[in-house]
């Protein structure tokens, strides 16, 4: 496998590394090879952990000096004291979650932050297949079919926001994205974001 | 995956076993227990340059049956040369880099590698200890490793590192002297033994005090108790190995013959490895030693302690950084009981790394040569700064 120790980060990370205050304790959850965590600790002077499942991409992340845990997520929050991190970080992973709800309730409880994205499941080119093919959508941000796919949660920018706000969340920040299939780059979108958005990035907190 | 062909290009070479003797009557060491000990002696090893801060140095803690020699070769090896147990981990441009870290292997104190240990001589008596010798424990064994370091004059430790009751020497290292530590790799190891290994420690116990050999301890210059030993150490590697690495080494397949004997002797081929490493093992091991070191471990319990440990004073620097593994077919020392550690670092606020590796040798993992323990290792102490 080849897990190159690259400069550029996706557009993605860059936008989620740009909503984190330098020097603060962040938590990344689904770290794989710690490509965010690296750019973090570089550019933010953050103080980072990870959680990989991945034994590989978990033993790469330690071998690049990183501080990070082999194991399931889900398990591997529970164990830290309350407000243990001043970001947590859920990237791509949340539409993979069986339990969401309990998920995002943990990291509200040890992150005083959580930095939440997702694939946008309303982007035009999905309601698009569904409306005139009257197919299960799959694209670049979608690779899946429904047989295979790892993405059991269908979120939508509307939907989370929802979510938020009946759960008890307070949105800090959103910012919707449009990225190229490499998401290698990409540009902030502004306006009609539930459509045109291929992902969703949101820091949210504890209502209190 | 095999870094065997390359070992004596990257070997250290030829190194020497070194003794430090202190704790001289009347200035005993006063053991955990409380009983008194003196003179003591530690065998140690050193690979590497320490630095002129004296800031590079690297301990290793061997595992219950291990020695100081970690890594190279002796001078009387001629010949038939014999590498360190860690040979494939320690040395220039390995895992643990010789040419960067200044390392050091004591053999444990209650050994017969050459620290004091109840085959020693007692000065009260000119005779060596047996019976005599007072219960030891792992605080004990990291106690006298701290007093080499003090004569050495090494303050701070790069890191510490061992496998098994290595690794418990290592979490006794940082619950006892953390302010000395900057990184911590605690390897296929426990904060504390489980009825089922405590259990194991008690056969093989057993199996050397029902020797008559055994004599209560006073064998020495007679007949030794080697049938208990050798029995106690079959047992020792059946724990060490796991079910599939027995399955894929020797699964039902005979030893030398066609068909069963219809007898008591060994007709499978883990019947005969075991026999050997039985007898292989009462020609470098004192019976003795065996008792205390497997007591030592069964007494160690540092839940407690780790559970009240943690950042000392909340200052970035005082923070010990670990590194813990664990192997997927440990039986031993199951990876459950790494994530009990794991979950103990974490509450207290520390900075931990973990990785399970996929192996299926068993507890014993860590002593063969693999290089993703060498690159975690490698990469891990690299990032300490």
């Amino acid at each position: 496998m080849a897990l190159p120790d690259t400069e550029e980060i996706r557009f993605d990370l860059q936008i989620i590394g740009s909503t984190i205050e330098p020097g603060s304790k962040v938590l990344d959850l689904g770290c794989g090879s710690g490509d965010l965590l690296v750019w973090l600790e570089k550019n933010k002077s953050v103080q980072c952990t990870g959680i990989e499942q991945d034994k590989v991409k978990a033993a790469h992340c330690i071998a690049r000096g990183l501080s990070v845990l082999q194991g399931d997520l889900n398990e591997e929050v529970e164990d830290y004291p309350s407000c243990s991190f001043d970001y947590v970080i859920l990237s791509q992973t949340l539409q993979q979650v069986f339990e969401p709800a309990r998920l995002l309730h943990s990291l509200a409880r040890i992150g005083r932050k959580v930095v939440v994205s997702f694939p946008n499941f309303s982007h035009y080119s999905s309601r698009l297949q569904l409306l005139v093919k009257g197919s299960a959508p799959k694209n670049d941000q979608l690779p899946y079919a429904w047989y295979d796919t790892p993405n059991i949660r269908v979120i939508t920018l509307r939907d989370f926001r929802k979510f938020s706000r009946d759960v008890g969340y307070t949105i800090v920040k959103e910012i919707a994205i449009n990225t190229n299939p490499a998401n290698s780059e990409g540009h902030i979108v502004h306006f009609f974001t539930n459509i045109r958005a291929t992902y969703g990035i949101y820091v949210i907190e504890k209502t209190e | 995956m095999n870094r065997a062909d390359n070992h004596k290009e990257s070997s250290v070479g030829r190194v020497e076993k070194q003794y430090y003797s202190f704790a001289h009557p009347p200035e005993k060491l006063i053991l955990e227990s409380g009983a008194e000990l003196g003179p003591v002696t530690i065998a140690y090893e050193t690979y590497g340059t320490l630095s002129k801060e004296k800031d590079n140095c690297i301990l290793l803690a061997h595992a219950f049956s291990g020695d100081s020699h970690a890594a190279g070769y002796y001078q009387d090896d001629n010949g038939e040369e014999k590498p360190g147990w860690w040979e494939s981990m320690v040395g220039p441009g390995k895992g643990i880099d010789t040419d960067r870290y200044f390392v050091i292997c004591p053999n444990i104190l209650g050994s017969c590698m050459g620290s004091t240990g109840p085959g020693s001589a007692n000065p009260e008596t000119g005779a060596p200890y047996g019976p005599d010798f007072p219960m030891v424990t792992i605080g004990d064994m990291v106690d006298t490793q701290k007093m080499l370091l003090d004569h050495l004059g090494i303050t701070q430790l790069h890191a510490v590192v061992g496998g098994s009751v290595g690794g418990m020497q290592v979490l006794q290292w940082c619950v006892r002297y953390p302010e000395m530590i900057r990184a911590a790799i605690p390897i296929a190891t426990t904060m504390r033994h489980s009825a089922l290994a405590i259990a194991f420690n008690e056969i093989a116990r057993q199996s050397i005090m029902a020797d008559p050999n055994w004599n209560n301890g006073n064998y020495y210059g007679l007949a030794r108790p080697d049938m208990g030993l050798a029995v106690a150490r079959m047992i020792g590697h059946v724990t060490y190995l796991s079910d599939e690495a027995m399955r894929r080494k020797f699964g039902r397949r005979l030893q030398d013959k066609e068909s069963f004997s219809f007898g008591f002797n060994a007709d499978f081929q883990i019947e005969s490895y075991l026999r050997y490493q039985g007898s292989k093992f009462v020609h470098r091991f004192d019976a003795n030693s065996v008792l205390y070191i497997t007591k030592a471990s069964d007494y160690f319990d540092v839940v407690d302690n780790m559970n009240k440990s943690g950042p000392i004073n909340s200052i970035q620097r005082g923070k010990i950084k670990y590194l813990v593994v664990s192997y997927t077919s440990d039986w031993l020392y199951p990876t459950y009981q790494a994530k009990e550690l794991i979950k103990t670092l974490k509450r207290t606020g520390q900075n931990v790394s973990f990785c399970e590796i996929e192996a299926d040798c068993g507890h014993d993992a860590f002593l063969i040569p693999d290089d993703r323990l060498s690159n975690l290792i490698g990469g891990f102490l690299n990032g300490i700064t």
